[in-house]
């Protein structure tokens, strides 16, 4: 699993009846969901959710004195299909992945599992990357829940609240036979509080215990007629037993008194729309509110009588709904327009349609409302603001660079790129297809290469209608080792042989899932007490019928990247053709050396580190190194020299060694100002003698020379 | 001032809003996590959030915490904090590099009613500063002036020079520094404290946070200005007497240049001998006491002062012998050692890469012989198919230090080189050219002179600056007798150096074209 250690997470996972849990909010829900009694989790990694698995990977101790079944799904389909084990079997379980891109994978097996319905709770639990710092499309989980009809809670952002949503999710899941999804935004997932926790519990019935006794019921099974009695069954059976469990235990909030104006809000939104009032003059720090408010903790089903209930008397109310089409804003349109109701409803409008509604937008949409609904309880300042402009410093705005994510310090990625952008110097631009992963970046300065990202594994797939026997050029398309397991072997490898697509496919192997945290992939090269590894890349793509496949098993090495490539532009050979580069990720592979490397230090073993340098007086500043490599390490600085205009290149002391800057300027031909430094530490007695040699001949030799020249400088003195 | 609001209703007076603006991979989320354990330890009560995800990766990321003393009346009531800044609203912004304490200005949330700022004042270079083959780096002047403006109290020095001389990271200092402006209601042994509980490298983080507290209370002087090591621009000078005499002669000749121009003579006058011989330097010096000569005083010798810089560069040009002699010398070892910190004890390999291609070869043949040869393009063709590879050259063994030693002795044949008949040729008609625009237009010569420094690289990026350089000064018969030609000249430069496939420089020609070639229609 990822090479980073949760050993301290873990021991947080074992605190018992009335200890106090501190830490992030994911981690909150680990531990909830062995409070109750979750018999199997499955999921797939991806922020703000891999914490999540990462920690319960490390935990397969404790999982294995519970009897809980733990997995690292191939996909976040497989991770729902998962929940299957639930239909028949009261045991509960739980699938996490990151949304909305995981909700779409998941949403073939979500259909069919919301169709049959389940016994033992069933809990998906989403990580919203919405807003800010999102590497995802901004689309709305709340759809899924709808079109499924599966129970979507969104419990407001601290420890406690989303800890009760766990069980409450549980046993709402049980009492209306409904799969439940719990939404947990991106800040609350990361949010640091406390929380009283609880024993932990075995499962009532093990997986074990199930497949010890298996049973069936074909009216769970979505086949026809069944299928069109699970239809009716959600609207006369689930979805009533759903409503009466959320008013029983109060899932939804009501706070604040009475007052001619309220506010209807996700649970997710809570603390914004408090600190917003706060900023009014309206609550306290302890969240006691003027202005009645009514938290949707289950934002899907919405319970009509209580809504109704709460608008009534009042004169206007707000919805404050994230994220587009608003959805509650339309449904509580339509209950009280039934209900005869004549409050004034607001919410899109004096709120912005679309975009994450942060601090700064509440606080004016809040504003806005109550100036006009309810302009009474505000101060007079607030009423009638009279605030400056902000200043606008546009010297400022034109000085601070952008600063787009980009490929780490030694990423193995960053050759493969530099080799591309060489092979289309030569041979011209290409149509390139891109993918997710880290190797995205490449479509970021200096590389600006990729047109496309589809989806996970789909690079070569988008690339797909690109297969002309009329054109003279290859497309180009890129997939991960994270997504051609994904999804990426069928979807695009197999597809590309079907259909003898004629394009050339890479597949950047950096022998993990490296993006959502470095977890193992079936092809990584560790071993894995828990899980299969080592299945090399090029035997399933072989398996899967390509003929024109080339390995490469050092990406640095851009000169035969370059060559492989214009190799797999140019060759007369029909059919897909696939290159697999591949090295291990940087990141990894220092978590992995370092503690190894400071260990043989501590014994006095002969140890190698490798750093590159620039000659400051043969570089001549023209930069032509950076455009091809971007390297964080690899930057300019200026010297003090009158004679010299533009900063020279410099490679500051995070340089891990990689070589790419050596092989980029061999393979482009650039210029001999980098060097590359070997230090060798407890030099072996073999080792010091030749050095030792070799330096009294190189030091005869220079000081020959210098003796009969002028020297200048610090060599002078 | 308040951005978002006007002072007097905001309940939330007590509670400490801080925000930390830091790089992918400094550190952000271990500084977050100890200003959050340091106000637990405190009893108070603390949230902090992040937005971590592939922002992480060399991206701009953003951690928030807010904090607030318990209300011993109410021990078991939790506030309700917000889980991001909101500009106007924040108390302490931590800046972990300089353009990120630009951008936290630029998002509002650094306000002078309350904002203290504290920033390293360090850059660590966005891609887009790098890339340009000019000089791309943002004015970090602009940043620091704005930043004092924009903030209620504005802390700001090396952090990560700090950190380096305690053989820590940033976060360490930046730490130290928080704690040192007192901003914070708590002792700096509960900061310590924080620390020491981490266990992880504790002696060297605890010493960079003393730097840094120390410095941010204003216990430290301020700081000494950190001198980059810059290799030979001393003025010291050894070698054999009879060099020593003629170079003590070289000096006396440019003490006679008129003030302005010896200022880059000498420096001009060293760089020049070091890559021959004093001989050389002569030359170098009769061009420019040629050119001083009839230069104009009330101009201030503008011409010469930059004869004096780009003749010395357009001498000196990079060739595989000017490269083997650096390599090859003492002084560049010594370097290298000290670069990669060489420990007692330890040994050092240097490998060079190296990719000569034909023509650099021919460049170091005798002149009529290697033009013979480029005048054979079947033959370059063949020659190059065993010369075009990359070469990678152990100057740590005997035999790679041993050949790069024997290429780099023969700059003593280097007059006879074609490599420099080339230079020295073209040298002259650029000298030629920007002597007659002189004559005509003193600041088109100029600038004429300057564009000199679009001429750098090896091989393909030599040949590209070459040709930037041709296309800039093509320019010169539609500009001249212009009043502003000097700085269209200046502006095409500038574009030259903007990027590296001439696409700024393409847009400014075409420009240039459009206004010239109208005149010229209406003069018909």
């Amino acid at each position: 699993m990822a090479e980073r250690s949760f050993a301290k997470e873990v021991r947080k996972l074992k605190l018992g009846e009335g200890e106090t849990f501190t830490g992030e909010g994911i981690l909150a829900i680990t531990k909830a969901l062995l409070q109750c009694g979750v018999g199997y989790v499955g999921g797939y990694q991806g922020a703000p959710i891999s914490h999540l698995m990462d920690v319960l990977a490390d935990a397969q101790e404790i999982l294995g004195e519970l009897g809980v079944h733990f997995e690292a799904s191939a996909s976040e389909a497989t991770a729902t299909a998962m929940l299957a084990a639930s239909v028949h079997y009261p045991i509960r379980g739980a699938a996490t992945f990151k949304s909305t891109v995981g909700t779409n994978v998941a949403s073939d097996a979500l259909a069919n599992l919301a169709s049959g319905g389940v016994t033992g709770g069933a809990l998906i639990i989403v990580g919203e990357d919405y807003g800010e710092g999102s590497s995802i499309m901004q689309e709305r989980s709340h759809a899924f829940a709808m079109k499924s009809q599966v129970w979507l809670l969104d419990p407001r952002p601290n420890l406690p609240s989303i800890v009760a949503a766990v069980e409450h999710g549980f046993e709402l899941s049980e009492a209306s036979n409904t799969p439940v999804m719990l939404q947990v935004r991106i800040r609350c997932c990361h949010v640091h509080g406390s929380f009283t926790t609880k024993d932990n519990k075995r499962p009532a019935m093990t997986v074990a215990d199930a497949l010890e006794n298996p049973r069936r019921d074909t009216q769970r099974i979505v086949l026809p007629p069944a299928s069109f009695l699970h239809e009716k069954e959600k609207i006369s059976k689930r979805l009533p037993a759903a409503i009466d469990y959320i008013k029983r235990h109060r899932l939804n909030e009501t706070f604040g008194g009475s007052g001619k104006v309220g506010i209807i809000c996700q649970g997710g939104m809570y603390n914004g729309v408090i600190r917003a009032l706060q900023r009014l003059g309206l609550a306290d720090l302890y969240g006691e509110t003027e202005v009645p408010l009514h938290v949707l903790n289950v934002t899907y089903p919405l319970v009509e009588d209580d809504l109704v209930a709460f608008c009534e008397g009042k004169e206007a109310v707000l919805v404050v709904e994230e994220g587009q089409p608003d959805y509650i804003e339309q449904a509580l349109g339509a209950m009280l327009y039934k209900a005869g109701a004549t409050v004034r409803l607001e919410g899109k409008g004096v709120l912005p349609m679309a975009g994450e509604y942060t601090g700064d937008t509440l606080l004016s949409g809040l504003g806005a409302f109550l100036r006009q609904h309810a302009g009474g309880m505000l101060a007079p300042e607030i009423r009638a603001p009279n605030v400056p402009a902000p200043p606008i410093f546009e010297d400022l705005a034109k000085t601070v660079p952008m600063r787009p994510p980009g490929f780490c310090i030694g990423c193995p990625e960053r050759p493969i790129f530099a080799a591309t952008k060489l092979a289309e110097q030569e041979l011209g631009k290409h149509h390139i297809a891109s993918d997710i992963g880290c190797h995205l970046f490449s479509i970021m300065p200096p590389f600006e290469l990729g047109a496309t990202t589809m989806g996970y594994g789909l690079g070569p797939a988008s690339a797909s209608a690109f297969n002309s026997p009329d054109a003279k050029r290859r497309s180009i398309s890129f997939v991960g080792d994270g997504g051609f397991w994904h999804n990426g072997l069928t979807s695009s490898i197999g597809n590309a042989v079907f259909n003898k697509n004629d394009g050339v496919i890479v597949v950047v192997d950096n022998y993990y899932s490296a993006a959502t945290g470095g977890q193992d992939v079936l092809s990584s090269r560790a071993s894995n007490r828990t899980k299969s590894t080592k299945h090399p890349i090029t035997d399933a793509i072989k398996g899967m019928g390509v003929k024109w496949v080339r390995h490469i098993e050092r990406t640095y090495d851009v000169g035969q990247m370059r060559d492989t490539l214009k190799e797999a532009l140019t060759t007369e050979e029909k059919g897909p053709k696939v290159i697999v580069a591949s090295s291990e990720c940087m990141l990894n592979r220092q978590r992995r050396e370092a503690p190894l490397k400071k260990k043989a230090a501590a014994e006095g073993r002969r140890m190698v580190k490798t750093k590159f340098g620039v000659d400051e007086d043969v570089c001549t500043g023209d930069h032509a190194c950076m455009r091809l490599s971007g390297c964080p390490s690899l930057t300019v600085k200026h010297l003090d020299d009158p004679l010299r205009d533009d900063p020279v290149a410099a490679i500051d002391e995070n340089c891990v060694g990689c070589g790419n800057c050596g092989e980029v300027a061999d393979a482009a031909v650039l210029c001999p100002s980098f060097y590359q430094a070997d230090v060798v530490s407890n030099p072996t007695g073999w080792d010091r003698f030749w050095f030792r040699l070799r330096q009294r001949v190189i030091s005869a030799l220079q000081s020959r020379r210098e003796r009969r020249r002028l020297t200048f400088g610090a060599q002078a003195a | 001032m308040r951005l978002g609001l006007a002072e007097g209703p905001d309940r939330t007076g007590s509670v400490i809003k801080l925000c930390i603006l830091a790089v992918g991979g400094q550190g952000g989320g271990v500084l977050t996590n100890w200003i959050t354990d340091l106000a637990q330890r405190a009893g108070w009560h603390v949230q902090s959030t992040s937005v971590a995800g592939v922002a992480q990766r060399t991206g701009a990321t953003i951690y928030y915490v807010e904090m607030m003393p318990s209300d011993p009346a109410r021990p078991d009531a939790r506030p309700v904090l917000a889980l991001s800044p909101a500009p106007g609203d924040v108390d302490i912004l931590i800046a972990a590099e300089l353009a990120e304490a630009g951008r936290a200005v630029l998002r509002g949330f650094v306000t002078p009613d309350r904002t203290t700022l504290i920033a390293s004042s360090h850059r660590m270079l966005a891609v887009s500063e790098k890339i340009v083959p000019g000089d791309g780096r943002a004015d970090g002047g602009t940043v620091q002036r704005r930043a004092a403006e924009a903030s209620r109290r504005f802390v700001h020095f090396d952090m990560e020079a700090l950190a380096k001389q305690a053989g820590s990271v940033i976060s360490s200092s930046l730490f130290g520094a928080l704690a040192g402006t007192g901003e914070l209601p708590f002792s700096r042994a509960d900061f310590e404290a924080t620390i020491k509980a981490g266990g992880k490298g504790t002696e060297a983080s605890l010493r960079a946070f003393a730097l840094a507290y120390d410095r941010a209370a204003g216990v430290a002087a301020t700081e000494s200005a950190a001198v980059i090591p810059a290799g030979d621009t001393g003025s010291a000078v050894r070698g054999p007497r009879r060099l020593e005499a003629q170079w003590e002669e070289l000096l006396h000749r440019v003490a006679e240049l008129p003030e302005p121009v010896r200022e880059l003579a000498e420096p001009g006058l060293r760089k020049v001998v070091d890559f021959l011989d004093p001989a050389y330097g002569g030359e170098y010096l009769e061009r420019i006491e040629r050119i001083a000569a009839d230069d104009e005083e009330t101009q201030g010798f503008a011409f010469s002062r930059e004869a004096a810089k780009y003749v010395a560069n357009a001498m000196v040009y990079d060739d595989i012998v000017r490269v083997a002699d650096l390599k090859t010398r003492s002084a560049r070892a010594e370097r290298v050692r000290r670069e990669v910190k060489l420990g007692e004890g330890q040994a050092l390999l240097t490998t060079e890469y190296f990719h000569p291609r034909m023509e650099e070869i021919c460049g170091t043949l005798p002149a009529r012989l290697g033009a013979a040869i480029e005048a054979r393009p079947g033959l370059m063709k063949a020659l190059n198919r065993v010369v075009d590879r990359g070469r990678r050259i152990r100057t740590d063994s005997i035999l790679g230090f041993g050949m790069l030693w024997a290429i780099g002795g023969m700059r003593r044949w280097r007059r006879g080189l074609l490599r420099h008949r080339v230079e020295t040729a073209h040298l002259e008609e650029w000298l030629a050219t920007a002597l007659r625009e002189r004559d005509g237009d003193y600041a088109l010569g100029v600038e004429v002179l300057k564009c000199r420094r679009l001429i750098k690289g090896y091989s393909d990026t030599h040949s590209r600056g070459l040709s930037k350089f041709d296309r800039v000064l093509g320019c010169l018969p539609l500009l001249r007798g212009r009043a502003d030609a000097a700085d269209w000249i200046r502006r095409l430069r500038e574009a030259a150096l903007a990027d590296a496939d001439g696409v700024a420089l393409d847009g400014a020609i075409r420009t240039v074209r459009s206004f010239t070639e109208e005149v010229g229609e209406h003069a018909g």
